[in-house]
């Protein structure tokens, strides 16, 4: 394996650790607009990611950053190309992360509920447009000769980008509901679980319907092999959360996120960012990355932070093991 | 459509309205979290609970305004690739990397610990509670270093070569990267500066309780680390700002020019104290001038010529073809005047403080103060400051926590607008730096969407500020008292309310 073929698979890495983390706390936010009947139910949801979320957030951080490193080019055309939905999430990811922490800073009823709403809006938004965006990678977007973005906003809200988006958003809220199920205590719990029965079929079919179109317009054997893993995993995920085993419907669906996302990277590969217009204007593994050297102490400094990360990342969790209900939260 | 503006034009405005507002946030944060980890430390070593009350007060303070540290730290690294992705391309082999440092070496302790320190009282025992505080303090510090390295690339690009293929720069050194004069230098300006910000913070708050007479123990203690912060601070900002500055002679002399409005080269060279410019014609039409301080200033000595901004520009354009290399000098000029103005002013009035305030130190008995008392503020021995100076000093007090702020974004302005017409010094001018693909309304509508959303949020974050600033240190409760002694809290199974939930 190449070094820039090696910093794909670390760049697909850190998206997919992101999906897989702030999937479910994504998945959280919509539920608590949703699943939650009252303020209590719906602090003891913010809480059950309180403490994590931040952390999780940094993933998408690392997979900005190293992408900047490794594949300039890639970072270029992405960033600068797909301006205004980029806009839009950083939007929300402000006024998600200040939500969090302000929500609780002032009584007054009409304070609390605004942030309410604003968690709400901006979980399900963000995640609707990363599944756009991820979506109008795998397909291609026009891209000239110098790599630059000419399509406009409108080319990126096609109807597979669209299905993309919508497939994104049913994902994470069953991740997030196999995850509240996971960590609170309850009639929430019980109602977690049932919702995430109904989302993980409703996911299940407009995945399949998703992920085919994925396989049948860029598809290769290897992004076969991950569809028939998200379909396992799918399966797996809502036979064990209807038994209530629901460790293993949260590592079930957390398969669910990390097979899908990783088939749209194996779809991908090698390219980065196809050109809908020339396959010679194709941002490849090759022609986007950065010099070996670069990428050299960048696999030194990712080989020896990331299993740190990943140790404190997961003794954080255990840390904060412990199921929440309403009977936790302070009034 | 196009506006009538330079394509670079609306681009430079948004990053310098983002990173100055984002900037507001980082000093204070770097500051507080280990100032705060200090209080808790003397709160784990001693028990006395002045410190544990002083910890919860300014801890509360600290998340305040970490959370829009963190949310507008996400722009600073996205927004290199929507609004300057011609700059990304050129280099992001090297300046990419110090920011995927960052993020996988420091920002994840950041986030990850912060969490824990939050809502870990509860759920830690006392010592490693303490370390999650200080592991995140020691992050933010790291965090500051790998974005002060890629910013001292920018202003001094080493460690690098240009491949003529591609055109673009690639890295050969990232130890020099990292270890160059320029990013040993901005590093120690910046950080200092940055515990000046934190100190001035901790006075101008404890001040407005102390003027009350409210809170007095929690107040007393945290105006003295604020005042003793706020002069070492203030003194190593001093020096490495000398330093910095003499780094910046030989590096940038144009932008040390502008910064003193020097249009010719002299020797002696004067340093200018008030200047009003004619930047057409090149020269002052009036100054007022301190003889010899510049090239002291410059070199150490009171006699060596400083080069001045007309012979520069003639250099730079022999160097690099026509054009004009100038930056906007009226800003470079004023810039830097209100960054050592302010900063000064602030490190004074805390040297000041820390002396009228002392305990014992060459004060006579009856201008000692108990530990539940306002100290007395004591010119002499047996004097103290006279009652309306007395008032005065304690309003300044509290007025100064802004000062530093001020200096630090004039400071930022000076360096990067004074870099001007380069975005990487010598390498790559900003005009070749903006996104050939995005379109003035597209940048126009995220400059209006990133400046609402940014006043409005700054409306929010300093009423909550002030709410908590003017509530004062909170009571504390039996479960801040007994803190578990297992990991995950002593009795999982209670169902007690958590000690912290949002």
């Amino acid at each position: 394996m190449s070094l820039p073929e090696l910093w794909f698979v670390i760049i697909a890495v850190l998206w997919i650790g992101y999906f897989f983390l702030e999937g479910f706390d994504f998945g959280v936010g919509i539920l608590s607009g949703t699943l939650a009947r009252d303020r209590a139910e719906r602090r003891v949801l913010i809480n059950t990611i309180g403490p994590v979320w931040d952390g999780n957030e940094v993933w998408l951080i690392s997979a900005g950053g190293a992408t900047f490193a490794a594949f300039p080019e890639w970072y270029a055309t992405l960033f600068s190309g797909f301006y205004l939905p980029l806009l839009l999430i950083l939007v929300c990811l402000i006024v998600r992360g200040v939500a969090f922490e302000y929500r609780a800073k002032r009584p007054e009823e009409s304070w609390q509920r605004n942030w309410e709403l604003a968690i709400f809006v901006t979980s399900l938004t963000v995640a609707f447009l990363w599944g756009v965006a991820f979506a109008n990678i795998v397909r291609g977007v026009p891209i000239d000769a110098d790599f630059e973005y000419t399509g406009g906003l409108l080319n990126l809200l096609n109807p597979y980008a669209l299905l993309g988006g919508v497939v994104a958003v049913v994902l994470f809220t069953f991740h997030g509901a196999v995850f509240t199920a996971l960590k609170t205590v309850g009639d929430i719990r019980t109602r977690a679980r049932r919702a995430a029965g109904l989302l993980g079929v409703v996911g299940g079919v407009l995945a399949a319907g998703f992920l085919l179109w994925t396989q049948s317009e860029s598809g290769n054997a290897r992004s076969l092999a991950a569809l028939v893993v998200v379909a396992a995993a799918l399966v797996a995920a809502l036979l064990a959360n209807a038994a209530g085993r629901e460790g293993w419907a949260f590592v079930f669906s957390g398969v669910v996120i990390v097979a899908a996302f990783a088939m749209l990277f194996l779809a991908l590969f090698p390219n980065v960012m196809p050109s809908s217009l020339d396959a010679n204007w194709n941002l490849t593994v090759e022609n986007a990355s950065s010099a070996p050297y670069t990428l050299r102490i960048m696999t030194w400094c990712a080989a020896l932070a990331t299993p740190v990360v990943l140790v404190y990342q997961g003794w954080t969790y255990w840390v904060f093991r412990k199921r929440i209900g309403t009977q936790h939260i302070a009034s | 459509m196009d506006l009538a503006l330079a394509p670079e034009t609306l681009a430079r405005w948004q990053f310098g309205i983002t990173t100055v507002y984002h900037f507001l946030f980082v000093p204070l944060t770097i500051s507080l979290a280990s100032l705060t980890a200090g209080l808790q430390t003397a709160w784990v070593r001693t028990r006395n609970e002045k410190y544990l009350r002083a910890t919860k007060f300014w801890g509360k303070l600290f998340l305040i305004n970490i959370a829009m540290g963190v949310v507008t730290g996400i722009v600073q690294e996205f927004q290199f690739g929507m609004n300057w992705s011609d700059y990304s391309r050129f280099v992001g082999d090297v300046f990419g990397a110090p920011l995927a440092f960052e993020a996988l070496i420091a920002f994840f302790f950041e986030s990850t610990f912060i969490g824990l320190w939050i809502f870990g009282w509860d759920k830690l025992p006392p010592k490693l509670h303490l370390a999650t505080i200080w592991t995140v303090a020691v992050g933010t510090v790291i965090s500051a270093y790998f974005i002060l390295a890629a910013n001292s690339w920018m202003q001094h690009p080493v460690g690098y070569q240009i491949n003529e293929e591609s055109g673009r720069a690639e890295l050969t050194d990232f130890w020099h990267v990292l270890t160059q004069n320029t990013a040993v230098a901005q590093f120690a300006h910046t950080i200092t500066a940055a515990f000046l910000t934190g100190g001035a913070f901790m006075v101008g708050i404890a001040a407005y309780h102390l003027i009350r007479r409210r809170h007095t123990a929690v107040m007393r203690t945290s105006l003295r680390v604020g005042l003793i912060t706020m002069v070492v601070a203030g003194v190593l900002t001093a020096v490495s700002g000398d330093r910095l500055g003499k780094i910046m002679y030989e590096q940038q002399p144009m932008k040390m020019a502008s910064a003193e409005a020097l249009w010719e080269t002299e020797g002696p060279a004067p340093f200018s104290l008030f200047a009003v410019g004619d930047v057409d014609q090149g020269h002052n039409v009036v100054a007022v001038e301190v003889p010899g301080l510049l090239s002291f200033l410059a070199h150490d000595n009171f006699s060596e010529p400083v080069p001045g901004i007309n012979d520069i520009n003639e250099e730079l354009q022999e160097l690099y073809g026509p054009g004009d290399y100038r930056p906007n000098i009226p800003v470079a000029y004023w810039s830097f005047r209100w960054m050592i103005g302010f900063g000064m002013a602030s490190a004074s009035l805390g040297a000041a403080g820390l002396w009228l305030t002392r305990r014992r130190f060459w004060l006579a008995e009856r201008l000692r103060t108990g530990e539940d008392e306002r100290p007395r503020l004591a010119l002499t021995r047996n004097r103290e400051l006279p009652h309306l100076l007395t008032r005065w000093y304690w309003r300044l007090a509290l007025l100064t926590m802004l000062f530093p702020l001020i200096a630090n974004a004039w400071g930022w302005i000076f360096t990067e607008t004074g870099r001007q017409p380069w975005v990487v010094y010598g390498l790559l001018k900003t005009e070749a730096a903006v996104s050939p693909g995005v379109s003035q309304v597209e940048v126009l509508i995220s400059l209006l969407v990133f400046t609402a959303l940014y006043a409005i949020l700054a409306v929010i974050e300093v009423r909550l500020m002030v709410k908590y600033a003017k509530a004062g240190p909170p009571e504390l409760t039996e479960s801040d008292l007994n803190p578990p002694s297992r990991i995950g809290g002593d009795d999982p199974a209670a169902d007690r309310p958590m000690a912290f939930s949002y």
